[in-house]
């Protein structure tokens, strides 16, 4: 696996955390998704040897929890709230709205590779439904038009984003193999 | 007459503007004074308050907090963890999240004072996977806590230690119910363990003994120890004390989380003149009081019976408006207070379509351990979802009725419940909606109808 050196040293530093290395399983799956933006091929045999695990014990939690991916997403994850409060007052039209700006069903990564977007069950912010998280950010009374100027946003970041790699490629991580 | 007004002793400085969520602002309003304090008391007596005061568990089951930390063995000789249940995933509930993010170090400071009076000396908080910045602003908190010696090593100068770790879900709602939650902290699968004998006061994280108490709980704790059990007692009403927050949610003018007095608060107070009634042209049609999973009430019904005020037993006969906002009230009526999150539903929600919502939910929720549970929970929302989106027959009613009837009390855990009242009650209270459906749907829908499943 190949990842930056500070998710390394996050992961050492949360090991100490707990009396039982085990405990660290949740921990280290989001950190090595945050590094990677997926868990890649092998996850559960390197996190099984690192926490002195059988790999068997690290698959079947990847498989139990729902944010956990194998494959990887679009380059910005939009998560609408699926369930009864955001349900009641158009969160279907929400997610609908942004199916359709990026001409893509939930579940799938877009055609341009921008975006993947998904239903996902209540986010705990109920009263100002619907609610739509964007990566690690909350956006709360999303309505169509709110979805439109949030899809708009995120398309021009990746316009400017297209044009800047045209004319210097990017500066690569320093990562390490282990 | 009016409604009370609100009474915010947990949400005191919610929203408050200037009011930050660094530990500077904390102390210069009087943040950890009472750890300050509390460190240096007996540890039994900061219990004995706990159990005066009669708070009840704020997560859902509204279990006494001083009788469940009674229930700790402190006999075994084996480390007491306290864990802080910041999972807060039942649909219809959004106060932990406020607490968490703009008042971190509340909970930090009731967390602490509980683990003192617990001899607790290694706590975690379980925070749902979904919310990423309340856990970094949970871990800066506690950072600067621990460097300011409130956390950590020789907690002000007592020679007393006990740490405290975020500890981040991944998005399976069964981690809110308390022993999923210790199997999840192990780093397992969150399958709920069999209760006997896996209760968590004695075989909990790492088969310890355990407290869960759930992050509103733990800053009631932190009050009482201010101000005294039999001060707490005198806010809210009798076995109902303190304050609860309802997290309003649907179609009410004013959605949003109000902190009233237990009980001091009617529901026609709370949605109507709080809230701001229904929406223009609307009516109410249905109002979930606790949470998804509380049966729902039927606007125009009646409940009628005999309760207890003092030391007489009186009649009542409440509509919806009237019922008081209590734990008791509401479990007398045949739902419950749960986690305070109330969902309204007006007249242009159909109740089938409701239950679809709902029961894809808990469908998608099950961990899968027990059958009628996982195969229950799973033919609810495919009998739903087959009467939204495909053919819906006279007898879908009865037939839902019969698989939810069959997985109370044959599951591990309460999931079992939680997932079938909103099938039973739905049937109960609007059955003729069920029966009628197959003739609704030929019906041209109106268009402020929103989309439920
Ligand atoms: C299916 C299920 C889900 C639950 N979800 C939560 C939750 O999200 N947050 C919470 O605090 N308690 C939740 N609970 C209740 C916990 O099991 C436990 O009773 C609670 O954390 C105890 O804390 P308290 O006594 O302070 O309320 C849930 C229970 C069940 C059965
Ligand atoms: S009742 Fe449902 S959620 Fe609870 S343990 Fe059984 S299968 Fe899992
Ligand atoms: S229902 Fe959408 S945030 Fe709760």
């Amino acid at each position: 696996m190949n990842l930056k050196s500070a998710t390394l040293q996050k992961i050492d530093e949360v090991i100490t955390h707990y009396p039982v290395k085990r405990s660290a399983t949740l921990p280290l799956l989001h950190l090595i998704q945050e590094d990677i933006g997926h868990l890649p091929e092998r996850t559960e045999e390197w996190v099984a040897a690192k926490l002195g695990l059988e790999p068997i014990n690290v698959y079947e939690v990847i498989t139990f929890y729902p944010m956990f991916r194998r494959k990887p997403i679009g380059r910005r994850h939009i998560k609408v709230c699926r369930t009864l409060s955001c349900a009641l007052v158009g969160g279907y039209k929400t997610c609908a709205q942004f199916e359709q700006e990026f001409n893509t069903h939930r579940g799938e990564v877009s055609p341009d590779g921008e975006v993947t977007v998904d239903f996902v069950e209540c986010l705990a912010s109920c009263g100002t439904a619907p609610v739509v998280l964007i990566d690690d950010d909350l956006h709360e009374n999303v309505d169509c038009a709110k979805a439109k100027s949030l899809s708009d946003q995120i398309k021009a970041e990746a316009r400017v984003r297209s044009q800047e790699s045209g004319v210097r490629s990017q500066e690569p991580e320093s990562r390490i193999h282990t | 007459m009016p409604a009370p007004a609100q009474r915010r002793i947990i949400f005191a400085h919610i929203d408050e503007p200037g009011y930050t969520n660094d530990l500077p602002c904390y102390l210069k309003h009087g943040g950890y004074e009472v750890l300050k304090k509390a460190v240096t008391r007996p540890p039994q007596e900061l219990i004995d308050e706990v159990k005066k005061s009669g708070l009840r568990g704020r997560g859902g089951a509204g279990f006494p907090c001083g009788v469940k930390w009674g229930l700790v063995d402190r006999k075994s000789g084996k480390p007491i963890y306290l864990i802080v249940n910041a999972d807060e995933s039942e649909p219809g509930t959004f106060k932990d999240r406020y607490i968490m993010h703009q008042d971190p170090h509340q909970l930090i400071e009731g967390t602490m004072i509980s683990c003192f009076a617990n001899n607790v000396k290694l706590a975690y908080i379980y925070i749902r996977g979904e919310m990423p910045h309340g856990a970094r602003i949970l871990e800066k908190a506690l950072a600067e806590a621990r460097a300011a010696g409130f956390v950590g090593q020789n907690i002000c100068g007592t020679g007393y230690s006990c740490d405290i770790f975020v500890h981040r879900g991944a998005g399976a709602y069964i981690c809110g119910e308390e022993t999923g939650l210790i199997e999840s902290l192990e780093g397992k699968r969150a399958n709920p363990r069999i209760k006997p004998p896996y209760f968590p006061a004695v075989l909990g994280l790492y088969q310890c003994p355990t407290i869960v108490n759930n992050v509103e709980t733990l800053c009631h704790v932190k009050y009482i120890v201010e101000h005294g059990g039999d001060a707490f007692t005198r806010i809210g009403t009798p076995n109902n004390t303190g304050t609860r927050i309802f997290c309003v949610s649907g179609h009410v003018q004013k959605p949003g989380y109000y902190e009233f007095e237990a009980g001091k608060i009617t529901m026609g107070e709370l949605l109507n003149d709080v809230c701001g009634g229904p929406l223009p042209g609307r009516k109410f049609k249905a109002v979930i009081p606790g949470g998804s999973s509380a049966k729902v009430m039927r606007f125009g019904e009646r409940y009628k019976g005999k309760r207890k005020v003092g030391a007489d037993m009186v009649d009542y006969d409440w509509g919806v408006e009237d019922v008081p906002m209590d734990f008791d009230s509401l479990g007398m009526i045949g739902t419950m207070g749960g986690s305070g999150g109330v969902i309204v539903m007006d007249d242009t929600v159909n109740m089938v379509e409701a239950l679809a919502n709902i029961n894809a939910f808990y469908s998608h929720e099950s961990c899968g351990q027990c059958t009628p549970c996982r195969e229950g929970s799973l033919w609810m929302k495919k009998i739903t979802t087959r009467m939204v989106h495909g053919e819906a027959r006279a007898e879908d009613a009865a037939l839902l009725k019969s698989v939810a009837d069959q997985i109370p009390g044959r599951t591990i855990c309460a999931f079992g419940e939680a997932c079938s009242w909103p099938t039973q009650s739905f049937i109960a209270k609007f059955g003729d909606e069920f029966k009628g459906y197959a003739d609704a749907k030929k019906v041209a829908k109106p268009t402020e109808e929103a989309t439920l499943i």
